[in-house]
């Protein structure tokens, strides 16, 4: 069993630790809307948040997050920044497959919680870590602004 | 006759109340209603387009796949027009795999989803539905309040008599409604009506796309499931020859391992579990039938084939005699790699045996054809597979395999669990991004070769078009409709199309059959490859002869206005003919144009590009106007066109898939690379306004912008890229 604090909660995984924390979220905790992608950091569908940091969960053992504060998709919601993020999506409706757009969101999410107006150089730095097979990066770009203009 | 009938009858036996309607079948409606008796009991699927609730939700059941083009949307757009519902009370569920009542209307006796066709043969089927529906609320609201149907209004969501000054909203009325009669005709608005349609209706999957909660394959968790990951040969053809699954059976939380016609599968309790077990195997390849050809040999045999006549795909004119007395002759060869889909999910699927039949949870594509592989698989009738549609993360094709190689593949992981204490369990295989990059499906290697005769004034008199790939349909349940005297429409469309005013025209097909890598459609399909070798080459002879490629395009459209259409519309926005901004020192600057029709629609690009010292480039700008007919959902049109840049554009710039030996060299994004964020263009649409009816939009503008990038940086640099992806050192200063 491994001791987490996941969306202000703490929660038990019963994985073993090399476990990325992808798959305990997933499989253990069932909180799917993260997303397996590519496995090796390589497409950012898996970013969460750990300690208010994005991180690529796919890559991350779950035993290393252990007493660290990890949030997901699923309480995107609960800040200000995370839901302006979403209302900003969703007014642009900036999805279309969808699978990619939580690690986006939270991407975003971390983007705007340190940047209150980024640039477009800021968002292609925080963001091109983030592949989107429907190339939805126009509306995603459109909404990093939209979500900063709403947070101003 | 109204096609939708009144099936509301079914949910009253199942406890749910409301009005629902479904597809007329009067061949069939008397089976129907044994099978229905048949299966009392289990899970309910409603065979129906519309479901209205006592909740006062609008359920709209979508006969295709969502895959991010907005066929959800789209669809409940077109039922709630004609039903006057509130767009925020309306819910899209995907329907189950039936291909009597959801069959697409373009395909025949056939359930699935691709060449754009969802919305085109949805068109009037969907506002039928929706309008006898709402002719059904009205008369049960006219029976209520005693007065007659014609002074009632709907609008919103509620049903009005203004005299009396009642109002009812469509929950309060759906049980009654379910009495009424379908009405045996029903008016279609006029178009000058719509409310929805033409409009911006938002998109139904955003909020569930955006907070975690939309349910993809990968997301589907049953009591007691078990997670499979399979080891799949390094060689198409490669057969086990000696399995050690010792390590592995070993591990914690490894159930089984099983073999299974396309290598191992190792069965665990969860995916990492799985994955480990997976790497724990010990496997002896035997590779004595297995295919070793690499990428290069391949294209080395396909260039000598090119220089052969292959089978005749069209002909106009006498190119022989044409080319006899040619001025000049230009040509040129282009190559194209296999390419992978690469959605963002990679393939899996969840399979029950059940005591009944197959349960399936997949992100459905071609569901009638996986539906009788699998029936067939088991023994069952096809009724007795029932597949749950969810989300798909992306297909681009993929998810609809002719021969449903991944549906299948965890399918027979079930079928060896049979007789073991896990027969009956849910099994949910999820392939690794590698798996699925190597698995083949591919879009087909392709090779062109185009010779062009041109009279002293520089004129084209002939052209002819070789081509060289393997076939898609060849072997597949699509052989009968798409290969016609060995020439598989697939591998020609878009050359055999062309639509230019040349008076002697020959394309030609060599198909080789010794190549077992699997191919599959790949969004745009044939015009992935065909709209580049023609719109450059096109380019080639303007530039040659001296002729702006704009005018010289919009002079051989003639006869095709739709074309010419989007094609000066392009241009007209683009400012094309007036000076581009000068790029930075030592920066070469350039503007390109294509057009191209693929599924009934007719799309124009112009790029803008530049060009560094070192060859490396960036596109700056696509313009594009398209004609898709009526425009049901413009903002939905402009998303797509905006991916479709994208996706277009990754395979220009990265897209490779390479045989060593018969190996495939990548696996992950490290090596198929793909656009990202900041190399992404600015892209501005524009939709020409149109009464026809509609046409796809998924994939038909993802063909000219490869071409018109090209002609850009041939326009910047002088240089001709004649294969895909490009390479840049070629661009060198």
């Amino acid at each position: 069993m491994i001791q987490l604090t996941i969306n202000g909660k703490p929660q038990q995984a019963d994985v073993e630790p090399d476990t990325p924390l992808l798959w305990a979220l997933r499989d253990s905790l069932l909180l799917t809307g993260t997303k397996y992608g590519c496995g090796a950091g390589l497409c950012g569908a898996c970013t969460v948040h750990v300690d208010g940091q994005p991180v690529r969960s796919c890559v991350t053992p779950v035993a290393s997050v252990a007493g660290k504060k990890v949030s997901t998709i699923e309480a995107a919601g609960d800040s200000r920044v995370g839901k302006a993020v979403q209302d900003a999506w969703r007014k642009l409706d900036v999805v279309q497959c969808g699978y990619c757009q939580s690690g986006q969101i939270m991407s975003a999410i971390g983007l705007l919680s340190t940047k209150k107006k980024p640039t477009d150089a800021d968002i292609d730095a925080a963001m091109a870590g983030n592949l989107c097979r429907c190339a939805t990066y126009v509306r995603i770009r459109a909404a990093i602004h939209e979500a900063a203009k709403a947070l101003a | 006759m109204n096609p939708i009938q009144n099936v509301s009858r079914r949910h009253f036996l199942q406890g749910v109340a409301g009005l629902t309607l479904g597809i007329a079948l009067p061949a069939v409606s008397q089976q129907a209603g044994a099978a229905e008796a048949a299966v009392a009991g289990t899970p309910f699927e409603p065979n129906a387009f519309v479901r209205i609730g006592t909740d006062n939700i609008v359920t709209v059941l979508s006969k295709h796949l969502e895959m991010g083009q907005g066929t959800y949307t789209g669809l409940a757009t077109l039922v709630a027009e004609e039903l006057d519902a509130a767009w925020a009370q309306v819910r899209v569920e995907g329907a189950p795999a039936d291909a009597r009542r959801y069959n697409n209307l373009a395909f025949g006796p056939m359930q699935g989803t691709g060449g754009s066709t969802a919305m085109a043969n949805s068109w009037e089927q969907m506002r039928q539905a929706g309008a006898s529906a709402r002719a059904m609320l009205v008369a049960a609201a006219a029976r209520r309040w005693n007065v007659p149907a014609t002074e009632i209004t709907v609008r919103e969501g509620v049903v009005s008599h203004a005299a009396s000054a009642r109002t009812v909203r469509f929950g309060e009325l759906a049980e009654a409604a379910a009495a009424e009669a379908v009405p045996a005709l029903v008016t279609l608005k006029d178009p000058r009506d719509f409310r929805l349609i033409g409009r911006h209706a938002p998109r139904k999957d955003s909020v569930a796309k955006t907070d975690g909660t939309a349910q993809f394959t990968q997301d589907v968790h049953l009591p007691g499931m078990l997670v499979a990951q399979v080891v799949h040969p390094p060689r198409f053809g490669s057969r086990v020859k000696a399995l050690d699954a010792t390590a592995a059976r070993a591990l914690k939380g490894v159930v089984d391992v099983v073999q299974i016609p396309g290598g191992v599968a190792v069965l665990a309790r969860d995916t990492w579990t799985a994955s480990k077990g997976r790497d724990a195997l010990v496997i002896e390849w035997d590779d004595s039938a297995a295919y070793r050809e690499s990428s290069d040999q391949i294209l080395a045999r396909y260039r000598a084939l090119a220089a052969t006549p292959g089978k005749t795909a069209r002909k106009d004119g006498d190119v022989e005699a044409a080319f006899q007395g040619a001025a000049r002759v230009v040509e040129a060869s282009y190559d194209f790699p296999y390419l992978a889909h690469a959605a963002m999910e990679p393939m899996n699927c969840v399979v029950q045996r059940t005591a009944t039949g197959l349960e399936v949870w997949n992100g459905e594509q071609s569901h009638t054809v996986d539906q009788a592989k699998l029936a067939a698989l088991f023994g069952l009738a096809p009724e007795q597979v029932n597949i749950h549609t969810l989300y798909a993360g992306g297909s681009f094709g993929r998810r609809a395999s002719t021969d449903s190689d991944y549906v299948r593949e965890a399918a027979s992981i079930v079928k060896a669990l049979e007789g073991s204490a896990h027969a009956q369990v849910p099994v949910k295989l999820v392939w690794t991004r590698e798996d699925d990059m190597r698995a083949g499906y591919y879009r087909p290697l392709f090779h062109h070769r185009l010779e062009a005769a041109l009279d002293k004034n520089g004129r084209i008199q002939a052209w002819r078009h070789r081509l060289v790939g393997q076939s898609i349909a060849a072997g597949s349940a699509f052989e009968p409709f798409l290969v016609k005297d060995g020439v598989d429409h697939l591998s020609v469309e878009g050359a055999s199309s062309l639509p230019y005013a040349i008076p002697n025209l020959q394309v030609e097909l060599h198909t080789p059959t010794d190549i077992p890598v699997p191919v599959l459609w790949w969004r745009s399909v044939g015009s992935t490859h065909t709209a580049y070798a023609t719109e450059t080459f096109l380019d080639r002879l303007a530039v040659s002869a001296g002729q702006d490629p704009v005018a010289l395009r919009l002079q051989l459209l003639d006869k095709h206005p739709r074309h010419a259409a989007v094609l000066r519309l392009a241009a007209e926005k683009a400012g094309w003919g007036k000076p581009l901004a000068k790029g930075k020192p030592g920066e070469r600057r350039g503007r390109g144009v294509a057009v191209h029709e693929s599924f009934q629609s007719f799309v124009a690009q112009v790029a803008e590009v530049t060009v560094k010292k070192d060859g490396s480039l960036r596109v700056d700008r696509v313009v594009t106007a398209v004609d898709c007919g009526f425009a049901i959902n413009p903002d939905i049109i402009r998303a797509q066109v905006e991916g479709s840049v994208g996706f277009a554009l990754t395979a220009a710039f990265y897209g490779e898939i390479t045989l060593k030996e018969g190996v495939v060299e990548q696996g992950n994004f490290g090596e198929y690379g793909m656009l990202r964020i900041n190399e992404m263009p600015r892209i501005e649409v524009h939709i020409v306004p149109s009464a026809a009816k509609p046409t796809g939009i998924g994939e038909p503008a993802v063909p000219p912008v490869a071409p018109a990038v090209a002609n850009a940086l041939a326009a910047a640099t002088g240089k001709w890229a004649t294969r895909l992806p490009f390479v840049t050192r070629q661009f060198k200063a």
